[in-house]
């Protein structure tokens, strides 16, 4: 099979889904979902300390997943690591094998379990973007040299990694021009591919994919499967930058099986949206419980893939 | 102006435990824009100071508490009410209070929590504006600080969380770079949003407490 990076060349239509580390050491949850999606999307990405909430680390479960044969995004964002662990977590990960990364700025702690914690934001997703690409020509984003001398353009590296860096966008933001602008800084900064927030609004999404064709990076359209109203108005009142619209949410609550709604919503969706754009990321949140036979995240991915 | 707050009276009082005779100080500038320190608040904090069984010896309201040969001058006037206390207590910033610290061999403790660097909105309202960042990017954003205003503090721009140009935390507060770009827009300056943004350099910052400024010569 080819890898994400050799599929993404080709222009093949791209799945990638989503795995959650567990809060604590038993990965085994995780790694059943992660057996059950091998040989079905091309990626996995793993969350990083997601919305912002302390678990296992995301780079240790992108290597366990790694040997359960599929190929992981490493998720990486700026709220916990200044620029010297962003850059040696980049280097840890890629001597154990992981080429993808996924650069993001993070929410804040405050939304989190420990919101007491320091939030570091030392640099931002463009400027990780910077930093990838900086390490993939071989230097490091160092201002000093080992003599102590101010130097620009970093100190050499012992072996050059080959990361392949990607980023999010989110387009139903509204305004949407300063995340356009942001977007653009993005693939300046040498982001290839793009995995965009939940997609509900397609006249919106299709609105942003008329800008971003005029760039040579691949979108992954968001598609985050819903299992009920309440679900849904949860999101929209307490997960940044996700708006269910009205109608998603009367549908599930008319359906007598939430879950096979929220997968059908989740299909239609994709096969609406596929027309648009590169790929799909599937984000089953939530989902973690679920047993393996029902994970819907194999079975949405098997239906429609 | 720097924005203060007195403490609240239980924690401010534990920390005076044993000490019974006090020598107060105010500060005339922002501690008392801000209501926090400046002749009433003093005055007021005497009077509840009393009622429980504390002596105070005297009060000062400096011009300036963190003026240093000021906050010297001033105290020496004091001498004799100093002199009978057993602690200062300050009613200013941070940097006021370690004024007296410096000029003083008695144990001072501050009434305040500083804090931050702010502007006056209306009266009793104050907001804060300026991080003390020491590498001020305001020419690139229109004049909107996105190191103070920007929850994350974001250098490039906004994060995808903002929601009809609110904060992703806190609906009541505007996202600053939805802000920034819209005076950038209306400006005609939005070419500076699109600029690569150098790294911020943190060893001009607030840490490690290193930043003396010195002008050399003064006019």
């Amino acid at each position: 099979m080819k890898s994400f990076r050799q599929a993404l060349e080709a222009g093949e239509f791209l799945f990638t889904a989503e795995a959650g580390p567990p809060k604590g050491v038993d990965v085994s949850i995780m790694l059943h979902h992660a057996h059950d999606l091998r040989a079905k999307v091309h990626a996995v990405n793993v969350t990083d300390n997601q919305s912002s909430v302390m678990r296992l680390g995301s780079l240790s479960a992108c290597h366990l997943l790694l040997g359960e044969g599929l190929e992981p995004v490493f998720q990486l964002t700026c709220r916990d690591r200044n620029r010297l662990a962003l850059q040696s977590d980049l280097l840890s990960a890629y001597v154990l094998g992981i080429r993808n990364v996924l650069a993001l700025t993070g929410d804040h702690v405050l939304v989190g379990d420990h919101p007491g914690a320091k939030p570091v934001f030392d640099v931002d997703s463009v400027q990780l973007l910077q930093i990838i690409d900086r390490l993939n020509s071989g230097r490091d984003y160092s201002t000093k040299s080992p003599k102590g001398e101010t130097i620009s353009g970093g100190n050499e590296l012992q072996g050059t990694p080959e990361f392949f860096p990607g980023a999010v966008v989110n387009p139903e933001l509204e305004p949407l021009e300063p995340q356009l602008i942001k977007f653009e800084k993005k693939v300046q900064a040498g982001a290839k591919f793009f995995q965009t927030q939940a997609v509900f609004d397609h006249e919106k999404f299709a609105r942003f994919m008329n800008y971003a064709r005029q760039f040579e990076v691949k979108i992954l359209a968001g598609i985050l499967l819903l299992k009920s109203a309440g679900m849904a108005r949860y999101l929209n009142n307490f997960v940044p930058g996700i708006k269910v619209p009205q109608h998603l949410i009367d549908e599930l609550k008319s359906a007598p099986n939430k879950a096979e709604a929220g997968i059908k919503i989740a299909g239609r969706q994709i096969r609406e949206l596929r027309k648009l754009c590169d790929g799909v990321h599937v984000m089953a949140i939530g989902r973690q419980g679920y047993r393996r036979d029902t994970n819907p995240t194999t079975r949405h991915v098997n239906t429609t893939y | 102006m720097i924005i203060s707050r007195q403490k609240p009276w239980d924690e401010l009082t534990a920390c005076l435990d044993g000490k019974d005779k006090l020598f107060l100080v105010g500060c005339g500038s922002c501690a008392t824009v801000c209501l926090a320190g400046g002749e009433n608040e003093v005055k007021e904090a005497r009077s509840k100071l009393e009622a429980e069984g504390k002596q105070v010896t005297g009060y000062v309201i400096g011009q300036e508490v963190c003026h240093l040969l000021d906050m010297k001058r001033e105290l020496r006037k004091h001498k004799a009410e100093v002199a009978q206390a057993q602690a200062i207590l300050v009613f200013s910033c941070g940097a006021g209070v370690q004024s007296l610290a410096e000029i003083s061999e008695l144990p001072v403790y501050t009434a305040t929590d500083t804090l931050f660097l702010g502007n006056i909105e209306r009266f009793g309202r104050f907001v804060e504006r300026c991080s003390l960042c020491g590498s001020c990017i305001l020419n690139e954003t229109g004049g909107i600080c996105p190191v103070t205003n920007c929850a994350k503090g974001l250098l490039t721009g906004q994060c995808g969380g903002a929601e009809n140009g609110k904060c992703e935390l806190d609906q009541e507060r505007d996202c600053a770079w939805v802000k920034i770009y819209q005076r950038l827009e209306k400006l005609g300056e939005l070419d500076k949003m699109r600029r690569p943004v150098p790294f911020k350099d943190y060893s001009q910052g607030a840490k490690p407490g290193r930043r003396v400024v010195e002008r050399k010569k003064i006019a």
